[in-house]
Formats: structure tokens, C-alpha cells, sequence
């Protein structure tokens, strides 16, 4: 393989895609260097799923130039196959037949000959610690080991650039560790990967890149580092326990902003040791005891509620967004 | 690889999978083969001495309705066993496993092709299982020559083909199981408005266009006049147009169907 990073893996522009009147995708770019992990970020009904379906030749796009694997989805849909690989929302796995049979079957359609398909199939499911149960049917599977066979079943083909599709989607936290070695080891072996994700720190942990998909379109794109700088700095939070001492506090502190109905205050700060002990000292000498104090640095969740509150704003309009969850 | 040797190879990987399927589950295949052989042995043995009295004149003579219905039950056997197929189609596409198919390098058409031979094998199966019961009841031919056998076999064959194309249409327009199951109903019920059971003229006249209009009835007459001795007339040909016309039919409606966007 010569694949340099400069070698795009994905690349779409203005990818539109609409069902009836509904549009689901209204205009996307994207641009995923080959052998690098691109994240897709967003809620519930963002159009993620839809976007993977589409790069991956199962649905067709209303609009756009979209390449995958350096082919063209439209004119050469069977070539971008022969080098994807699909884990999607939903197991992908033939539930009737054990997890043996289904690596087999996946090495036939990959046409392997029978002994290099016994190999690779045998090898997989070692390497996903599904020795034990290769010879019971798949519907036995519990949902973390489904996944672990459906991703096995999509690696058969060793293809270069794989779409997962929410691949830790209702797993328990240890199964979901799992994949996240699993894909780290993916990418470490040269594979680019497409990950779809609803959980920010899935995003944070695994993605040289993120976009954030919003409505149909993108609302922010970079490192998760640059991410984080979309969102005003951090705060200190100041919850109290009784009115009194609330109102007292938030009187003398003008710059913060009030939440009455948790009886806290929130102050812009960065969280240094030099801006807490100012807050501190300040309590002290006001006589004002606050029943709980946290420091809040921003994450990914705060890009995230900030860029999604509404369907339809664009980044300029962040600032606007961000207010009205600061509460 | 060459697309034809692409065809074969995925179409039979595809093939293998759906025989795996029916032998590791056959209960479903098995359960469908149940209604054939109930209505063969209800007819003979509890309506037998009166339907064979109102087929042919005489006395009662079960012998002479065994031969009369044993043609027809055949031919609901294929009716019934590809209602099968429509629900194992309609299982199939909403199960992720067709998805991931659709975004593999396979020849695309193998998914259908491998339901449609595998439908086909099962049919035969079941005919064979269906006809060894009516020969254990004293089913007989009478004057088949080994051509008049090849092509009793070619009409199953054929019918269970055309039969199974309109069933996969059908199961691909399912969204489960369940209406995969009501849609593929008029397959079985079909033959029970057709001469499988009494002859076309022994019905009301405003009736018979329907009986006569339809695959079952020239299907049945032309296994009959093979395995009998009795007249074929144009039955054949119509038996041959009707399969190739639903064939044909089917062929193109599945085609269209699984090659449209998934929506579900």
C-alpha cells in the first residue's frame, strides 16, 4: 500500500439527499485523509446514519460529488464496494447461522479460496475472542458479542476504509472499551475509519477529526481541540443551600450568572489556581459559604448542546445558541 | 473475475446459505407441507365416496378420487411451499445481513437468485414428499411413458419457478413476516378455486370463468393428462404461458424492488 495522508480516503461535496419533502442531508462537504479516524457527531435523527448509507453505495445521493476509495460513488459503485467495509446501526450478522458459518460465508463472497478463507475466518475470530461461541448460532450472541462478530465479518475482506455506524451503540461500558482498542487497532494497521457516534467522548477518545451534523448540515468541523475552542472558556459553579446566602452572593457578584431554581451561580473563569483562590478568598471575606463548589472546564458536551440546540443554526449564530443553555 | 463466473460463484454461496437456512429451521417448510397433505387426506378419506360419486357417475369409488385430487395437491404443494419463500424473503431483507450484501463487491441479483433455487429445490422436495404420500394411498398412474414423466417434471419444475418469482416479489414488498404471509395467501388459495378438487364443468357457470382464468387450472389438467391419460387439449400451452408469463413477471417486479433504495 503507498496511501500517504495526503490521499483523501472520503471526499464529498455538497451531498444533498431528501426523503419526499423531508431533507435529511442539505449539502455536506467532507474530506477524510486516508489511514486517519473521522467522526460524525450529532443527536438523534441528524442525518448520520443516512450520510453512511449513502458513502457506503446502499442509498443513492439526490446531489453531490462523492468518492470513496478514490472511486466514484456514481459511476463506479461496484469498485468503492470492493473497498469498504460496513458495520452499520443495525447487527449485520445472519442470525440463523452460527458465528463460523457467517465468517465463512463472508470469506466466499469475498471469494477466498476455501483454505485462506478457513484461515482468515479461524484468525478473526480469535482475535475477537469469539473461539467459544463460533459454533453456536449468531441469535444466541449477546449484543456485544454481535458486534464483535459483526465487525469480524466486515474485516474478512480486509478492506481499507470502514464505516461504523454507532458501532458502540447499547453496549455495556467494558464491551465498549473493547471496540474503542478494537477500532484503535484498526486504524494502527493503516485502515481509515468513518464513525458515526451519538457519545461525545467516543468522538473525543478515537477522532483525528470531527463534524458535527446538525439538521442536515454541518455545524462545526475540526480536532476536538478545536472544537472546544468554538465554546467560551470555562466557570466555576457556586451551588448554595439556602436563599439567603444565594441572594447574598449573587447581589455582590454581578458578573455571574444566576440559577434560581438550583440556587447556584455560575463564574466565568478558567479554572487556574490563582482565579479559584480569588473566588475563595472572596467567599471568605463576605462571609458567604457556598454548599458546593465544582470547576467546569468546556468538553466536548458543551460544543455539542451548543451546536445542536437548534436544527437549524448555522455556526455563526453559536453565540446566540450557547445563551440559552447557559442557564 | 468474469461477471457470468461472479453470477455463479456468489449465486451459489447465496444458494448454500438459504439450504442451510431450511435444513438448520425446517419447521417452517415442514408446517406449509401440513396443508396439502391434511386437505389430500380430509378429501379422500372423509368427502372421498361422495366427491367421486359427483366427478364421474357410478358408485362410490375412492380409488377414482385419489386419482382426480392427487394432480392438483401437487401443485398446491409448490403454492404452498413458496409462501414460505415470501416470508423468509421479507425475513431477510429487514435483517441487516442484506444490507451489509448490498455494500459488498458480489453480483447483485445472487440474493434473489440464491432464494429463487433454493425455492425452487425446496418445492421440488416437497412435491416428492406430497406425491409419496398419495402414492402410500393408493395413488397410481396409469399410462405414463417415461417422456410423459420428464415433462410432468419440466411443469413442476417450471411452475414452482414462476411461482417462486412472484413470491419473492411479494416477500420483498413485505415489511415483515407477518404481512409477507397474507400476501402470498392467494398462493394457497388459488388452487382451491381451480379443478383441483372438482372439475370446472361440475361448477356454478357464473363461477367457471374464475376456476378457468387462472394458472392452477391448465397447470393441474396438463399434470393430469401426463400422469392419467386424460385430455389436454390447449391446457398445456396455456399451463406454459401462464409460467412463463408469471416468471417473467416476477423477474422484472423483484428486480426493481431490490434494486430500489432500501426504506426500511
Amino acid at each position: 500500500m503507498t496511501t500517504t495522508t495526503h490521499e483523501l480516503a472520503i471526499e464529498a461535496t455538497g451531498l444533498r439527499k431528501a426523503y419526499g419533502d423531508k431533507t435529511v442531508l442539505d449539502g455536506i462537504d467532507l474530506a477524510v485523509p486516508a489511514g486517519t479516524v473521522f467522526s460524525l457527531l450529532g443527536p438523534n435523527g441528524a442525518g448520520k446514519t443516512t450520510a453512511v448509507q449513502i458513502l457506503s453505495t446502499l442509498v443513492s445521493a439526490d446531489a453531490g460529488t462523492l468518492r470513496v476509495g478514490g472511486h466514484d460513488l456514481a459511476t463506479d459503485p461496484q469498485a468503492v464496494r470492493a473497498a469498504i467495509g460496513v458495520t452499520g446501526q443495525f447487527s449485520a450478522v445472519d442470525n440463523l447461522i452460527t458465528g463460523e458459518e457467517n465468517m465463512l460465508l463472508m470469506a466466499d463472497l469475498n471469494h477466498l479460496s476455501r483454505r485462506e478463507g478457513r484461515r482468515v475466518g479461524a484468525e478473526l475470530l480469535e482475535r475477537f475472542d469469539l473461539v467459544e461461541a463460533a459454533k453456536k448460532p449468531a441469535s444466541t450472541y449477546s449484543g456485544g458479542m454481535r458486534r464483535r462478530l459483526d465487525i469480524a465479518m466486515t474485516l474478512v475482506g480486509s478492506p481499507r476504509i470502514i464505516f461504523l455506524d454507532e458501532p458502540t451503540t447499547g453496549l455495556d461500558p467494558r464491551s465498549r472499551h473493547n471496540m474503542w482498542n478494537i477500532i484503535r487497532g484498526l486504524v494502527a494497521g493503516g485502515v481509515t475509519v468513518f464513525l458515526t457516534t451519538q457519545y461525545l467522548d467516543e468522538a473525543d477518545q478515537l477522532a483525528d477529526s470531527i463534524a458535527v451534523l446538525n439538521g442536515g448540515k454541518l455545524v462545526a468541523q475540526g480536532t476536538a481541540h478545536e472544537l472546544k475552542r468554538l465554546v467560551p472558556g470555562g466557570h466555576v459553579r457556586l451551588r448554595f443551600t439556602g436563599p439567603r446566602a444565594y441572594e447574598n452572593a449573587a447581589s455582590a457578584l454581578r458578573e455571574a450568572t444566576r440559577d434560581d431554581e438550583s440556587l447556584s451561580l455560575q463564574i466565568p473563569s478558567g479554572g487556574s489556581q490563582r482565579e479559584l483562590r480569588a473566588i475563595l478568598d472572596w467567599l471568605d471575606s463576605a462571609e458567604i459559604e457556598a454548599d458546593e463548589l465544582t470547576v467546569h472546564t468546556p468538553d466536548l458536551d458543551d460544543v455539542f448542546f451548543a451546536l445542536t440546540s437548534h436544527p437549524t443554526t448555522g455556526p455563526a449564530t453559536v453565540p446566540a445558541a450557547l445563551k440559552e443553555n447557559q442557564r | 473475475m468474469s461477471s457470468l463466473s461472479l453470477a455463479l460463484r456468489d449465486s451459489s454461496t447465496m444458494l448454500r446459505r438459504n439450504l442451510l437456512h431450511a435444513r438448520r429451521y425446517p419447521s417452517l417448510t415442514l408446517n406449509l407441507l401440513l396443508t396439502p397433505i391434511m386437505l389430500l387426506l380430509l378429501f379422500v378419506y372423509i368427502f372421498g365416496d361422495t366427491m367421486s360419486v359427483g366427478i364421474g357417475g357410478g358408485g362410490p369409488d375412492r380409488a377414482k378420487y385419489i386419482a382426480y385430487i392427487v394432480p392438483g395437491l401437487l401443485l398446491m404443494t409448490i403454492g404452498s411451499t413458496v409462501v414460505g419463500t415470501a416470508i423468509s424473503v421479507s425475513n431477510d431483507m429487514t435483517e441487516g445481513i442484506v444490507a451489509r450484501f448490498r455494500t459488498m463487491a458480489i453480483h447483485r441479483g445472487s440474493v434473489i437468485v440464491g432464494h429463487v433455487i433454493g425455492s425452487v429445490l425446496q418445492s421440488v422436495l416437497s412435491v416428492v414428499l406430497v406425491g409419496a404420500v398419495g402414492v402410500a394411498i393408493g395413488f397410481r398412474s396409469t399410462d405414463a411413458t417415461v417422456i410423459e414423466w420428464f415433462a410432468a417434471f419440466g411443469l413442476l419444475v417450471l411452475f414452482a419457478l414462476s411461482l417462486t418469482w412472484i413470491a419473492v416479489g411479494m416477500g420483498l414488498i413485505s415489511p415483515n413476516a407477518e404481512a409477507a404471509s397474507n400476501n402470498a395467501m392467494p398462493l394457497i388459495l388459488l388452487p382451491l378455486l381451480s379443478s383441483a378438487f372438482v372439475p370446472l364443468h361440475s361448477m356454478p357457470g357464473w363461477f367457471q370463468p374464475v376456476a378457468q382464468y387462472q394458472p392452477f387450472t391448465p397447470a393441474i389438467e396438463t399434470l393430469r393428462g401426463l400422469l392419467l391419460g386424460t385430455e389436454i387439449g390447449n391446457n398445456g400451452w396455456l399451463a406454459i404461458g401462464w409460467s412463463l408469463g408469471l416468471t417473467v413477471l416476477g423477474y422484472f417486479w423483484s428486480k426493481a424492488k431490490f434494486n430500489s433504495d432500501p426504506q426500511r
